[in-house]
Parts: C-alpha cells; structure tokens; sequence
C-alpha cells in the first residue's frame, strides 16, 4: 500500500495498464514527455517509448477519430481529451461512431479497447468551460459506458477495469479531487467492477446516491444529518451506463427516501433517469418524493460558483425535507 | 520540438494566393482507352487486368439490377457506384488484398474486387437473417472482416481520422500492411478530413487517402464545394505526398496508388490521391440529378466511361473479347436476380438482435426491455408481423414480405 492522490493513482493504473499489456497506448494532447496538463500520464513516455505515449495535435475530433480506428485494429486506445468541457468536437466521432461499431457492424468490428478519459467538475474556479459535468449526454448513447470513480483506490480500480473492458469506455474524472483527494491505494493490479454501485455506508432512513466529487459532499451533508439522528445509506453508483438498478431499488426499498444528487443541470441530468427508475420500481415503498440536488439549469458561472455547487448544505435540506415530509 | 527548418526572411511585402500549388493530372490512358504516346504497356499481368475487368462489370450489372429493383418498390434504397468503378477497383487491385480497406458508402466494387459474393451484398441489402450487418444499417452499409472491409457508415468523413488510426495500429503491429480510406471531394470539407490528414502526417502512418472527386455531394457541384483547385493541394498544408489523377483511368489510378502504397508501408509515408472522376449516376436512388446538372454534361462524361476505356485497352491487347463480355454480362445479370429472388424470401433477423452487440453482452435492463417488447408483440401479433413471425405466431403477410 501506498499513499496517494488520485493524479498518481490513476497514473498508476495507466503504468499498470502498459506495463501488462504493450496493446497499451496512450495519447491526447500534451500527454507525451509533459505527462498532460494535470500530471496524470507523468513518465509514461519515458517508460513505454515516443510510439505508445505521446501528443497529439489540438484537434479532440482527431483524437477520438484516431483512437477509434486504432481500437478497430486491435489497440487498446486511451485517449485523453483535456477537459470533459472540450469533448464536444468529439461528439459525432463518439456518438455517431464509437457508440454503434460493434451493433452496427453485426459484430463484425467493434472498438471495445478504447478507454476516453477526461476530467469534469467544479469548484476550481474554472468558468462555463473548465467546469462542467457531460455525464448526461452520454449515458443517452446506447453502446457508451460511463464510468466516474470518487477517490484514489477507485480511480486506478475502476480506470484499469475500464482499459481491460470490452466495450468503449468513458471514464470521467473529478478533477476537484486531483489532489484534494488521496488515501492508501494498492499498488498491485486490481480491478473494481464496471456496472457496480458501492454501498459506502449502510442506513434507514434515507438513500443518498450521487457519484465522483459529489460523493464527497454527500459524505460532509450525511454527518450532519446523522447529528440530528437520520440513518443514512450512501451509494456510489460508480457506473453510470449500465447503472445498478438492483441495488439502488433494494436501498430504497428499505429506507423509502431518496435523494440523488450531480453537478450538471437538472433538467435532463441523469438523477431524473434515476429518479423515474426508482418511482416505478419502489412506488408503493416511497415515503416522500425524490429529491434531486443539482446545478441550476443554466451554463456553469464563475464568481458564484459556490453558491451554484450542489453543496453538503443544499443536500443536508434536502434530506430535512424528506424526512419531514 | 521545433520546426526542423529555419524560415527564410524576406523584405518584400509579398501575399500568396495558392497558384503556385496547381496539380497537373496523371493519366495513361487517353479517353478512347488508347495509351498515350510514349506509355509502356502493359502495367498491369494479364490476370490482375482481368480481375479488375470483371470486378468493374459486375459492378455495373449490381448496380443497373439494384437500382432497377428499388424503382420496382422491392428495395427500399440504393446507391449507385456507376462512373467510379475504375477509381475504386483500380485503387483496391494496387493494394495487398490484406490491406484495411475503410470507405464512405459508394465503394463497393471493391468489395466484388476481393470476391465479397453475390448473396452476401444481396443479404445485405434485404437485411434479413444472413446481412452482415444483422438488419441494422440501410441497404448498401456492407462489411466484411474477412476481406478486411470495414462495415460502412453513413456519416461522411468519420472514417478518415479513423483509418489514420487503423494505420498506426498496423504500424504499431509492423505486420507491413496499410489502410487506404475512400472518400468524396464532399467529405473532405468536414472537420474529420483536416483533423485525419495532419495527425497522419505527424505520426507518418501507413495510410493513403483516396478522393473521389466526383464533381457533386448530392447536388452541390465541386465549385461550390472550395475555391481552390481541387483538394490535392491541402496535402501541401500537411506536408503529405500527394498525386492528383485521373479517375477514369484504370490504369493511372492502379499505379498511382501502386507507388503510395510502397511509400506508406515502406516509409510510413501517408499519402493523398485525388481521383478526378464524375457521378454518373444519381446520388442515390432518392436524388433526381435533373434538378441541378445537365443531360449535355452527364452525355460529356458517358463518353469518357471506365469501363469502356479499359475495354478497349484489353480488347487491343486481345485479353479480352466481345463474346466473353457478352456472356459474363449474361452470367452476372442472371446471378444478381437468382440471388435477389433468395434473399428476398429469407426470413428477418431474429428478433433478439434488437438488442444484442450494443455491448458485447446483453445487460439486465435490454434484457427486460426485450421481454416487455415481446409481451407488447404478443398482444398486438398484427401490427407487428416481423415480430411476431419471429415469435413463432402466424400473422398475415405484409406487402413485400414472402
């Protein structure tokens, strides 16, 4: 075991990754000799060679056009795009192409090596486009899956599993947490399952399901409510597509509140799948309606920001109101 | 890393306009299908010229019959590849037929050129239990692993950017093959062709990128398409070889693309050729071309067909004669009908493919949304007789249906 950021540890997975198999390569753009504006790809060049690691021109839609066919092949792609904010260039290479190769080839070709990572999120002071949280519109892609871990040990577990799946993966990282967040992380290889919710802390009275950075305010909103004697159950769902219905519906089922919770808008945001999920499933279980605890509908601000962010605050009301429902 | 070469400085005030990028033609074969003065011949071995030949018929036959069925309601789409074929299999024929090939959609002469069989385009574009593609993609969408055709998609231009990276795969693998991407003088306005040509470059892959420049994306004639002279010259923007040729020349095209291959696998050169070629036939069989071109000018273009160039070259060198024409024309034709009549009876695909390769296995909540469907057909058997055929009921036929 080991201490570390989640920088070093999903730096650690990608070394595990290319050290295990030489299938292995990483690009995007500054990721080579620099190791990417945020570290995480540090002396992978180094290690693997110029051919394996290494920049990109500026151009995300090259990118993941490039990694696409390069998974056809038989690689095993992990492209870096920026910021999750700069994704939207790579739109059609990924919904239109990455999402569908295998379905619409009958199976005959598919891109299942390729990892995209990118970080997403808040609270850095980074404005409508160093901010924001995609996750929705692509968890509305059949053939996607999209994956968000919330500390060090789940970052290098859920990035490996990620890289070794055989499907395209998108695997977002909070990037808040980059250094905030650091804890003891195997340096073994190990993988944490895709399509998995993790139940951080069981409870009675009320679920609490959110994911990446956002956990971390669930975490500081669940104190408070335990202070005023409300047993909380956690849940990370870790995966977003193919999310884990089961265990969120037997929590609810259990608790009969919920209150999901993402930095993104609401409207459209993926706690509204959640939340219709859930009603149909536990309708007779509910106590009181679900609660969504989420960015305002309008592009990421900047001076305001705090008061934007879904906080432990607006999430410890939410849980007063369900319970005095 | 900086630029390799120092700049030259200069005190003139002096704007360039890109003239001095202007790209002559290359061709061999003069439009009557004779070779030019000064030509040596043959370029290409009595069998390969052959296989081409052929391959360059049965496309035209596919297409005539194909297009012929849609116009008779028994397909619901086709596109044509008539006035292209020497561009597309002259190109494929100077390939390793190991090669990657990754078209746009009109491109499937190369596919009869590596011997995809009769049925299998026929399966294909009935979409019943035997498509390649499961039902899942319109007609004219073919792939095949085996000869190493990726399954086409409709959006124009993904695949450029996505044949660069093909290509570095097979570099990184050093299994001394390449990738060549076909696409039209449309496509290379978007996004994807700019992005693919500079990280090809940059990364010096094996990859060619064939242009087909037909003069039209659907009705959007080529001058309105750029102002410059072609699209051959923005090679020069990436530092890429580039050859600009003639697209109804066989024998220009086989050996243009001969010598970007050598450069692509043996020095990881990509290159850019620009096939300068003419649609002759509609976009697809939902465009009316009378709207936007001329009969003049379509009739101009009829007399510089590759099919006949090439007929008279091989005839001249007696590899070829009317009588076998006659009868391999008669042997398609009656192939691609006897074929029809098959795929159109066989049955659709069943119906768990709606749901199977979106990942690589069935997740739990496909696997309830496929019971719930089933349960919905079960109940209403007639409006969905596809289904409900699949589900073992016995409904009505529908119109179209065997």
């Amino acid at each position: 075991m080991a201490t570390m950021n989640m920088l070093q540890a999903i730096n650690n997975a990608l070394d595990t990754a290319m050290a295990t198999d030489d299938r292995v390569v990483c690009f995007g753009e500054d990721v080579g000799s620099f190791g990417g504006v945020f570290r995480a790809t540090s002396h992978l060049q180094e290690r693997y060679g110029k051919a394996r690691c290494f920049n990109t021109p500026l151009v995300e839609q090259g990118i993941v056009g490039f990694a696409n066919g390069l998974a056809a092949q038989g690689a095993i792609p992990v492209a870096e795009i920026q910021f999750a904010d700069y994704i939207f260039p790579a739109f059609d290479q990924i919904v239109s192409e990455t999402a569908k190769f295998r379905y619409r080839s009958g199976n005959l070709f598919n891109v299942g090596g390729l990892t995209i990572r990118a970080p997403y999120g808040g609270g850095i002071s980074g404005g409508l486009y160093h901010s924001q949280s995609p996750e929705a519109y692509f968890t509305h892609t059949p053939g996607l899956k999209v994956v968000v871990p919330r500390d060090p040990h789940q970052a290098k577990g859920l990035l490996l599993a990620a890289i070794r799946d055989a499907n395209p993966v998108l695997f977002f990282e909070p990037k808040r947490l980059y250094r905030a967040s650091t804890g003891e992380v195997s340096e073994a290889d190990y993988q944490l399952p895709l399509g998995s919710a993790d139940v951080l802390k069981t409870g009675d009275d009320i679920t609490l399901v959110g994911w990446g950075a956002q956990m971390t305010m669930i975490e500081a909103a669940v104190e408070f409510a335990e202070e005023q004697g409300i047993s909380c159950e956690i849940i990370d769902l870790r995966t977003l597509m193919p999310w884990d219905v089961a265990t969120v519906v037997e929590s609810v089922v259990k608790t009969g509140r919920l209150v999901v919770t993402h930095e993104a808008p609401l409207t459209g945001g993926f706690a509204g799948e959640i939340a219709a999920t859930i009603q149909e499933r536990c309708f007779l279980y509910l106590e009181s309606p679900i609660a969504r605890v989420t960015g305002l509908d309008t592009p990421f601000p900047l001076t305001l920001e705090k008061e934007y962010m879904p906080d432990q605050w607006k999430l410890f009301e939410a849980i007063k109101a369900s319970i005095e429902f | 890393m900086s630029s390799t070469k120092t700049p030259t400085i200069v005190h003139e005030l002096a704007l360039l306009d890109g003239d001095e990028y202007r790209l002559p033609t290359f061709a061999l074969l003069d439009p009557q299908g004779m070779l030019y003065p000064g030509v040596e011949s043959p370029l290409l071995d009595y069998d390969k010229a052959r296989r081409i030949y052929r391959a360059m018929l049965f496309t035209r036959v596919l297409d005539e019959r194909m297009m012929a069925a849609q116009r008779q309601g028994r397909l619901s789409f086709y596109l044509q590849c008539t006035g292209e074929e020497a561009a597309v299999i002259g190109a494929t024929a100077a390939l390793d037929d190991g090669d990657m090939i990754m078209a746009q959609y009109r491109e499937q002469g190369a596919l009869a050129y590596r011997g995809f069989s009769t049925d299998a385009f026929m399966n294909q574009l009935f979409g019943n239990d035997r498509d390649c593609d499961k039902g899942r993609q319109m007609p004219i969408h073919y792939g095949s692993a085996e000869l190493h055709y990726m399954t086409i998609s409709s959006p124009v231009a993904t695949q450029i950017p996505q044949a660069a990276g093909y290509a570095y795969g097979q570099k990184l693998a050093n299994d001394g093959h390449c990738t060549i991407t076909f696409f039209g003088e449309g496509a290379a306005s978007e996004g994807d062709f700019h992005a693919a040509l500079n990280m090809a470059t940059v990364h010096q892959v094996p990859v060619i990128f064939f242009c087909r420049n037909n003069g039209y994306a659907i009705s959007t004639p080529a001058v309105e398409q750029y102002a410059a002279d072609g699209v051959a010259p923005r090679a020069f923007g990436y530092k890429m070889h580039v050859i600009r040729v003639d697209g109804n020349d066989v024998l220009a095209v086989h050996e243009a693309t001969r010598e970007a291959r050598r450069l692509a696998v043996e020095q990881h050169h990509p290159v850019l050729i620009e096939a300068m070629t003419y649609r002759l036939a509609a976009h697809s069989s939902s465009d009316d071309p009378s709207g936007y071109r001329s009969r003049k000018e379509e009739e101009a273009w009829r007399e510089k067909d590759p099919i006949r160039r090439m007929k008279r070259w091989l005839i001249d060198l007696s590899w070829w004669s009317e009588d076998e024409e006659s009868e391999w024309l008669e042997t398609y034709r009656h192939d691609v009908l006897e074929s029809m009549k098959r795929a159109e009876k066989r049955p659709p695909p069943p119906l768990e493919t709606l749901i199977t390769d979106v990942y690589d296995e069935v997740t739990p909540r496909l696997t309830e949304q496929l019971e719930s469907l089933e349960a919905h057909i079960r109940r209403y058997p007639e409006n969905y007789p596809r289904g409900a055929r699949a589900l073992g009921i016995d409904v009505p036929d529908e119109r179209g249906e065997g």
